[in-house]
């Protein structure tokens, strides 16, 4: 793999029942790149936190996968209301998810927390009014 | 332990299963999604009361070999269909979730 491979998803901001699909699909396109089981777990899980928080508080979003030789990198690109305090935002247990999420079983905050946890690296670049962009690194 | 020997034990159902053999190593039991993408391994058997389509993508993602649910939970069709067409295994249960994963548990000895 001398070039880098790129995947782009539109995360459908309305459909909860949805949410995930361009997750799996990933899961699947680097399981046909011959890519390591624990390393397409890490990258799958952790782009599905970010696309269930896309749903939940931004109205959805863009995914963009890229895969080169050191790792696979993953964008999240929302135009949502933004993270006001990134630091308690990362605090395990801390939600602003309505209800209705809640019910559903997600929203128990530990969707950026398990971003980090199964990434290598993890950037939050949020403007409050603006949006939010997540890049995850994870390496092989 | 397989899948099959948890059906055969008589106090489990199958509700979606595509993979008989699968073999399953450790239990994890939770509801919450985050929690359970966090802390299960691959090759749990998932036990939990969550009956909304996405256990279907996160038994996916975390690779568990089945899900299991508790306490006489059913699934809308739709969700079971979904879970066939994703090869994912469910099993059901009308022992609640800690008599559930101690029956397992016997299974295994």
């Amino acid at each position: 793999m001398s070039d880098s491979l790129n995947f782009s998803y539109t995360v459908d901001g309305e459909n909860f029942a949805s949410a995930g699909q361009a997750s799996v699909q990933v899961k699947k396109e680097l399981r046909q790149l011959g890519i390591a089981p624990e390393t397409i777990r890490r990258v799958s899980i952790a782009m599905y936190e970010g696309e269930i928080n896309m749903v939940i508080h931004a109205g959805g979003g863009v995914a963009q996968v890229n895969v080169d030789d050191s790792g696979i990198e993953i964008v999240l690109k929302d135009e949502g209301p933004g993270i006001a305090n990134i630091e308690q935002a990362m605090q395990e247990g801390f939600s602003t998810a309505p209800d209705n999420v809640r019910s559903l079983g997600f929203g128990a905050g530990m969707g950026l927390p398990n971003m980090k946890r199964y990434t290598d690296e993890m950037h939050i670049d949020s403007t409050v009014g603006v949006g939010t962009t997540i890049t995850m690194k994870v390496n092989y | 332990m397989k899948i099959s020997n948890i059906i055969a034990s008589g106090k489990f159902s199958a509700v979606s299963v595509s993979d008989e053999e699968r073999e399953i190593s450790g239990i994890y039991i939770g509801d919450l999604l985050s929690w359970v993408m966090g802390r299960a391994q691959a090759d749990n058997a998932w036990i939990t009361i969550m009956s909304n389509i996405n256990i279907v993508a996160v038994a996916s993602l975390v690779d568990v070999a089945c899900i299991i649910l508790a306490e006489g939970v059913e699934l809308e069709a739709s969700v079971i269909e979904t879970a066939k067409s994703k090869g994912i295994n469910i099993l059901a249960t009308a022992l609640p979730a800690y008599e559930a994963a101690m029956e397992l548990s016997g299974l295994r000895k």
